[in-house]
This record gives C-alpha cells, sequence and structure tokens, in this order.
C-alpha cells in the first residue's frame, strides 16, 4: 500500500512549531511486512511517527498492532520463525540494520507492558536498575536519576518516604507508573506502551493518561490500546490496523469526526463485520 | 453495516423516527396556518396555536434521547455528526413550529377585517418554504447531501418573494392608512415565512455536515475558528 503520511496540522496554540515537527519524524516505518512463519501480520506499513506527540494504534485483536508497536524496538527478534522486511528509522537510524546495537536502541525506545512487571526489588532499585547497568556508580547520580524518574512518572510525591520498600507493595496503578519511572531513568526518546491500562481502574488510567500528555513534550509516544475512548483521550495521532494492513493513520480528532475509509468508520462506531 | 450493540442502533432509529415526527408535526402546521389565511378559518388557526405543546415537548424528548446516547454510548464519526445534527435540527424544528403559530395568530387577525387583495405571492412563498422543510428532512433520512444542496439553493428565491411582497403592500399603506394594519400583518406572514426558509436552510447545511463531515456554514468564519472546511 502507498506511504500513509501524517498531515501534521498547526494547532491554533502553536502554529509553525507542529508544522516543523511534521517534517522531522521521530520513527519512519517504510513498506514494512512481518511474518510470523508463513503467516503475514504486517503487511506494507508504512507512517512517519510525529516526534514529540502520543501516536495510538487500534484495531480489533490479531490486527498486527502490537506486533508493529514490538518492531519499534526489535522485540520480535525473539519469536521465533519472525521474518521482517521494510525498514524502520528512529530518529534518522535504521533499526534492524546489522551494526544496530539492540541494548542500545531499546535504551532510546522503553518500553511499558499491558501488565506492570516491578522487579521484586525496592522502589528505589527497580528505577536505578537501569542506570547501573549502563555503568552509573555514583550514589548522588542515582539518587538523582531516581527522583528525576519518579516525578516524571508523578509517583515521586507518593513513594518519597517509603523508597526501599518492596515495590510489590505499590497499587496496580502506582506499579504500572513504576514501570514507567523505570523505562525513563535511561533517558529515552520514545516510550512504547502496549496497553498500559488495561489491567487498572478508571482513575489509575486517567493519571498514566495525564502523565501521557505531559511526557510528550520531552519524549515521543507510541501507544497500543484496545480502548478506542482511549485513543480519542489520550492521542494526538492515530492509526487503524485491521488484519495486519494499516488502513488510516491521521489527526485524532479528525479519525473520530470524519475518518476517510469505511473499514475505519465501521470499527469506531461499534459496527464490527 | 449495522451497529455490533443492536440496542444502540435502537437508539438511533428511534432518534431518526423522533426528529421524523417533529418535522411532520410542523410541516402540517405551516400548511395549515396558510390555510387559516386563504380559508378565513379561524378554528383551523387555532387548531395550531394548541399543537404547539406537543412540538415542545417532542423538542425535549429529542434533546433528551441525544444527551443519553452521548453520554451513554460515546458515538464516534458518522453516528457523532448524526446526533449532533439532530440536536441541532430540533431546535429549528421547534422554531419553524413557532412561525406557524405566528401565521396563525396574524390569520386570526387578519380574518376580523375584510381582505385586503387576493392572496397570490404569499401561498407561493409558503408552498416554497414548506417544500425547502420538506426537502430537508428527505435528504436528512436519505442522507442525502445533493438534497439538501437544492434546498441550499432554493432559499434565493423566497427571500426574493419577500422583498417584492414588502415593496407592494407599502405602497397599499401608502396608498391609503387605513390599510396599514392589514398590510402590516401580511408583511409580517412574509417575513415569518422567509423565516422558515431559513431555518430550512440551516437543517440542509447541517445534513451536508452529517453525510460529508464538512461544515457549510459561514465560510468566513471557518478559517478563523481552525475547523475542516
Amino acid at each position: 500500500m502507498t506511504a500513509v503520511k501524517i498531515e501534521t496540522r498547526a494547532k491554533p496554540r502553536a502554529p509553525g512549531r507542529d508544522e516543523a515537527k511534521a517534517e522531522e519524524p521521530m520513527i519512519l516505518i517504510e513498506g514494512l511486512t512481518l511474518h510470523y512463519g508463513d503467516k503475514p501480520a504486517l503487511k506494507g506499513i508504512s507512517m512517519q511517527v510525529p516526534k514529540n506527540r502520543v501516536t495510538a494504534f487500534i484495531g480489533p485483536s490479531g490486527c498486527g498492532k502490537t506486533t508493529l508497536l514490538r518492531c519499534l524496538n526489535r522485540m520480535n527478534d525473539l519469536v521465533d520463525g519472525v521474518r521482517i522486511t521494510g525498514r524502520i528509522l528512529v530518529a534518522g537510524r535504521d533499526v534492524y540494520h546489522g551494526s544496530m546495537d539492540v541494548t542500545e536502541l531499546r535504551k532510546r525506545v522503553g518500553m511499558v507492558f499491558q501488565k506492570s512487571n516491578p522487579f521484586p526489588k525496592s522502589i528505589y532499585d527497580n528505577v536505578a536498575y537501569g542506570p547501573r547497568i549502563l555503568g552509573t556508580r555514583s550514589r548522588a547520580a542515582l539518587d538523582q536519576a531516581v527522583e528525576r524518574s519518579l516525578g516524571s512518572a508523578a509517583l515521586w510525591d507518593e513513594v518519597k518516604d517509603r523508597l526501599h520498600e518492596s515495590a510489590l507493595r505499590l497499587s496496580g496503578g502506582q506499579q504500572q507508573r513504576l514501570c514507567i519511572a523505570r523505562a525513563l531513568a535511561v533517558e529515552p526518546e520514545v516510550l512504547l506502551m502496549d496497553e498500559p491500562c488495561s489491567a487498572l481502574d478508571p482513575i489509575a488510567t486517567a493519571k498514566i493518561e495525564e502523565l501521557m500528555d505531559e511526557l510528550k513534550s520531552r519524549y515521543t509516544i507510541v501507544v497500543v490500546t484496545h480502548n478506542m475512548q482511549q485513543a480519542a483521550r489520550a492521542s494526538d495521532v492515530t492509526g487503524f490496523l485491521l488484519m495486519g494492513e494499516l488502513v488510516e493513520f491521521g489527526e485524532t480528532p479528525k479519525i473520530f469526526t470524519t475518518p476517510g475509509d469505511r473499514r475505519t468508520e465501521d470499527y469506531i462506531t461499534g459496527r464490527f463485520g | 453495516m449495522e451497529h455490533t450493540s443492536r440496542h444502540y442502533e435502537m437508539e438511533l432509529v428511534e432518534l431518526k423516527e423522533k426528529i421524523l415526527f417533529v418535522g411532520g408535526m410542523v410541516e402540517e402546521m405551516i400548511g395549515s396556518a396558510m390555510r387559516s389565511l386563504l380559508d378565513r378559518d379561524p378554528e383551523l388557526a387555532r387548531q395550531v396555536i394548541d399543537s404547539d405543546p406537543r412540538v415542545d415537548v417532542a423538542e425535549l424528548e429529542v434533546d433528551h434521547l441525544c444527551l443519553n446516547l452521548l453520554a451513554l454510548r460515546q458515538p464516534a464519526a458518522s453516528d457523532l455528526r448524526f446526533i449532533a445534527t439532530a440536536l441541532k435540527i430540533v431546535t429549528d424544528l421547534e422554531r419553524i413550529g413557532d412561525l406557524a403559530v405566528n401565521i396563525a395568530e396574524r390569520s386570526i387577525e387578519l380574518n376580523e377585517e375584510p381582505p385586503l387583495k387576493p392572496y397570490i405571492d404569499i401561498p407561493r412563498m409558503a408552498s416554497a418554504a414548506a417544500g425547502m422543510v420538506r426537502q430537508s428532512l428527505d435528504a436528512f433520512v436519505k442522507r442525502d447531501p445533493f438534497l439538501a444542496r437544492q434546498v441550499l439553493r432554493a432559499d434565493a428565491a423566497v427571500d426574493e418573494l419577500n422583498v417584492q411582497l414588502f415593496r407592494e403592500l407599502l405602497t397599499y399603506m401608502i396608498e391609503e392608512p387605513k390599510n396599514v394594519s392589514r398590510a402590516l400583518r401580511i408583511t409580517f406572514i412574509a417575513k415569518y415565512l422567509e423565516r422558515v426558509a431559513d431555518h430550512a436552510t440551516n437543517i440542509a447545511q447541517m445534513v451536508i455536515f452529517m453525510c460529508e463531515g464538512r461544515d457549510v456554514r459561514h465560510p468566513g468564519a471557518q478559517k478563523r475558528a481552525g475547523g475542516e472546511s
């Protein structure tokens, strides 16, 4: 299929700035095709994920949205029999090029999963884990990274007095924000979120969505969600996938008021065939 | 394709039927108000006035249904545009009902005096305006933007008839002061009909928005509002 180029319309409050971003996508995907064995899971996906915005992938189960997300930091490399063609550039660098260091890539492209997965360690050690692995030894630098990351994840005020308690004692929503803080601790450029709120109650969900809105000024966020209202509320740009194909990709308000494709229309209005 | 949720589908059908019900009522009110004028039938005029509360009730029901749909179904895309359109056009329909009542009131007053002149342009205006209302509702039901655009084009003819009638009635008033009260009342009726046509135009514009997602109102203001046009 032809490249779906996102038209980044200048918003009234920040004219010019968004236009500049449109010229400089954070992630560029070209003709991406992925097979699990003989089964195609992604068919010729092309898109430009804009920098410093929240991009949502929506679509029914099995449409390929999580597979697409996992391609962005090569999480699919570990799957048996996977075959990938096409190109993905993150900040101009080819993700699947032989010279790409996958650990370095995953530092730059962090990920938060559906089910929060804190390590069975203290809150502090969870957040300090990444910086330590990357060689930070100084206590002061680690303290600073932990405070900064927990602050960015809107968790600092809730946990600052019990940093050395087990992370497993936090509530579900707090654990998910801890996982966000852990991803942020290594200062990524892109944050991938795979159904980050599907196990959370509405208040915890609202906090994560609020956080996405705050974080996007510093990071580029890509989120996969089953919840169409979440995509509508929390994203700037939405891509609709169906059976491995990117059906439509555009500004979220446009997708939810006047989608261009009949299949998008049917999906978001709840007409599932 | 129908909604996976049959209940949602039924609510949308119910909304459409309610709009048509209000539309049918106000169309009939315009027709009856005009007949009461032409046939000098004050009883018919009174029936028009008495039927207005039913339109008001139906308007409230439509609003209630729309708010429930918005709150409970979180509609998107064409469903959202359909509900937004219903919410707006029901106001236009209710106003058309009010204008029919105004025509009926003037008709009662006019029928207490001898006729000023034979009615020629007023029935033409009425049939053009009522035709626009009917056509705009047809366009709504059939989701037909082509039909809606025909309504927009018809509005100019009604405006022209109104201007023409005003000039003619002005000469009656200048010629003979005792014509003034009747001529004024007829001028009012012409103005009411012109307003009916304007409301039909609003409905047609909303139908185009509903079908195409494009707002065709106030082309100059669209850019400043940052809307898509």
